[in-house]
């Protein structure tokens, strides 16, 4: 081969950055592997770009927050939930959990967990993340009111069409990782760990683009071909902080740095979906399908004009359109979505599939942030009549463990304690 | 979910940290960190330098298969980072009644089969020696209690010069390393 342009994926990866402002996207927020990897690319042709691999890329765990939410969103996830069993009590917990924290740190570092059965395939972390929440349940029964964060099952909605199957459980585990191979393995290990304690309630599944596909920090598309996610906080904003992450202390619950999880499983009608042109899928959302931009704009981060109409003196943005309804006046009304689509295989419905969205959202108080934009969704959305929710949950993520101890340490057992029982 | 256990039940049950005792440092990326085998001092003979085997031996992520009575292994990985050869020749732990150094051989028939260890685990200068399901491990018999899934316990390694060490090695579920003990007559 020579001459012609190349995948220069520097270059990419560079102007995918200063296309989002230096918000955290790239190989600059993370760390790689000290394995050799990055410098074992083959000179198999002249001009070849000798990039870090992929598969060597971690992302490590700064400051008092885990990783996981503020990370750049991997490509494959990963949501499992678990039931405790009855006979799980605190200390049951305790050990379940240091023993995840414990595969969660090896693993996310490229290093196989401690009785790893397949060790090779903990070898490429590809951005790999472990993020855990506990449920309202765990939070009532299992941490003392004094260091309890005030989280509350999600109010009814009456568009929900809910099934159990995708209902609240104890203990979540968001995993994500650029590489499913590392994924499935991350995944079942901690299963394996989990076991004692806890059953398996469900595994949500969820992918977005490959890594590499599109320069990182791009907004996803979701399955509908809507961008999807623009309006979306970066860490880089001063109100990404306050929207995110839980500073009440609470009495030294030792929550601060700590966040709330939404899952919301969301259905596509894609059969039906396929009925509606694309003036009025646009229509629906507000936003063009090409770039993303709002009808009023032309680039994907325009501001919508919500009051600019259309030669009729009708609104150029329909005021049931999805952006229309989510957007509040109030600042406060916002939040982190981390969403990946899905797409399990089934067979009874009429495309053999079942697809969606694994709706991922991060808050500081989903009360407050999270429950006002879902009430108005649910009381009018043009795109309700495409999606249904079928599954709802709500978790408290933990800060980060503290030095040498597990997450969710600080409300099992408070911040005062020592590293107990030292020999 | 069994409801509010008293804060002073929880923390007598509390465990070290994951794969650590004492020297064990707490940077929170690298949980693998080695777990610094604690010699004790003023037993067995020392060297030039002053040091026993034990002050010589590392132990990394030393674990223990979950068992709820019976017998069961341990695992990890022995370094010896001093000058000679050193050999682990015994070890004890309270939760159970006695604990065997064992190597795993092939039987005149093809099958696999545990056996004492003569002379105990060899680590060569500077060497390692890997303590793991299907080869050499710590077999503990006769156990006291429980081992349960995300505790610790502590088992002590006595070395060729009679110094020893302490090692706090994690308890996980594991479903290999059940391979025939091979008792009695059979060797």
């Amino acid at each position: 081969m020579s001459g012609g342009p190349r995948w220069d994926r520097r270059r990419v990866l560079r102007t995918g950055a200063a296309a989002f402002g230096g918000a955290g996207a790239g190989w600059s927020g993370s760390a790689l592997v000290a394995n050799g990897a990055a410098a074992a690319a083959p000179a198999d042709g002249p001009g070849r770009v000798v990039a870090p691999s992929a598969g060597a890329e971690t992302v490590p765990v700064v400051g008092i927050h885990q990783a996981g939410v503020d990370s750049a969103p991997q490509a494959h996830l990963a949501l499992v939930g678990w039931r405790l069993r009855a006979g799980t009590d605190t200390i049951g917990l305790t050990r379940m959990m240091r023993l995840l924290s414990d595969d969660a740190a090896r693993l996310t570092t490229g290093t196989a967990a401690l009785a790893d059965t397949e060790p090779e395939l903990a070898a490429h972390p590809a951005r790999l993340t472990v993020t855990f929440g506990f449920g309202p349940g765990v939070l009532r029964d299992l941490v003392p009111a004094a260091r309890r964060p005030g989280l509350a099952e999600l109010p009814s909605f009456g568009r929900d069409r809910l099934d159990p199957r995708w209902g609240q459980t104890d203990v979540v585990a968001q995993i994500c990782s650029d590489d499913p191979t590392t994924l499935a393995h991350a995944r079942r290990m901690l299963v394996k760990d989990a076991r004692t304690f806890a059953e398996v309630a469900w595994i949500q599944a969820g992918f977005r683009t490959a890594r590499g596909t599109v320069p990182d920090g791009t907004t996803m598309r979701n399955l509908m071909g809507q961008v999807d996610g623009t309006v979306n906080p970066v860490p880089a904003e001063p109100d990404f902080d306050p929207l995110v992450w839980a500073e009440d202390d609470r009495g030294g619950s030792g929550f601060a740095g700590g966040t709330f999880l939404v899952v919301r499983r969301i259905r596509m009608q894609l059969d039906k979906w396929d009925r509606v042109d694309r003036v009025g899928r646009e229509v629906v959302v507000g936003r063009r399908l090409d770039t993303g931009a709002p009808l009023t704009g032309e680039r994907e981060f325009d501001e919508p004009d919500f009051a600019a109409t259309d030669r009729f003196g009708f609104p150029v943005i329909d005021p049931a359109s999805h952006i229309a309804r989510a957007r509040s006046a109030d600042p406060g009304e916002r939040f982190l979505r981390r969403a990946y689509n899905y797409t399990e295989p089934e067979p009874g419905r009429s495309g053999g599939e079942d697809s969606g969205l694994v709706f991922l959202a991060f808050a500081a108080d989903p009360a407050r942030q999270f429950v006002p934009v879902q009430r108005r969704l649910d009381e009018l959305d043009r795109l309700n009549d495409w999606v249904v929710t079928i599954g709802s949950a709500v978790y408290a993520v933990p800060p980060a463990a503290p030095p040498g101890g597990y997450v969710g340490q600080q409300l099992l057992e408070g911040t005062g304690t020592t590293q107990g029982g030292d020999t | 979910m069994k409801k509010h256990l008293a804060t002073a039940a929880l923390a007598a049950a509390l465990l070290p940290a994951l794969a650590a005792c004492g020297g064990a440092d707490d940077d929170r990326a690298a949980p693998s960190t080695p777990s610094e085998a604690t010699g004790s001092s003023g037993a067995g003979a020392t060297d030039a330098t002053g040091d026993t085997a034990a002050d010589l031996l590392t132990v990394t992520d030393p674990w223990v298969k979950a068992a709820p009575d019976g017998m069961t292994a341990a695992f990890g990985t022995l370094t010896n980072t001093g000058p000679a050869d050193l050999a682990v020749v015994s070890a004890v732990t309270d939760v159970a009644a006695s604990t065997e150094l064992h190597e795993t051989v092939e039987n005149e028939d093809g099958s696999m089969a545990m056996q004492p260890k003569e002379g105990g685990f060899v680590i060569p200068a500077g060497g390692s020696l890997t303590l793991q399901p299907g080869g050499d491990h710590l077999m503990l018999m006769g156990l006291t209690g429980p081992v349960e899934p995300g505790t610790a316990l502590t088992l002590t390694l006595t070395l060729d010069d009679g110094s020893t060490a302490t090692v706090e090695a994690t308890v996980k579920a594991f479903d290999g390393a059940d391979e025939q003990y091979q008792n009695g007559g059979e060797h």
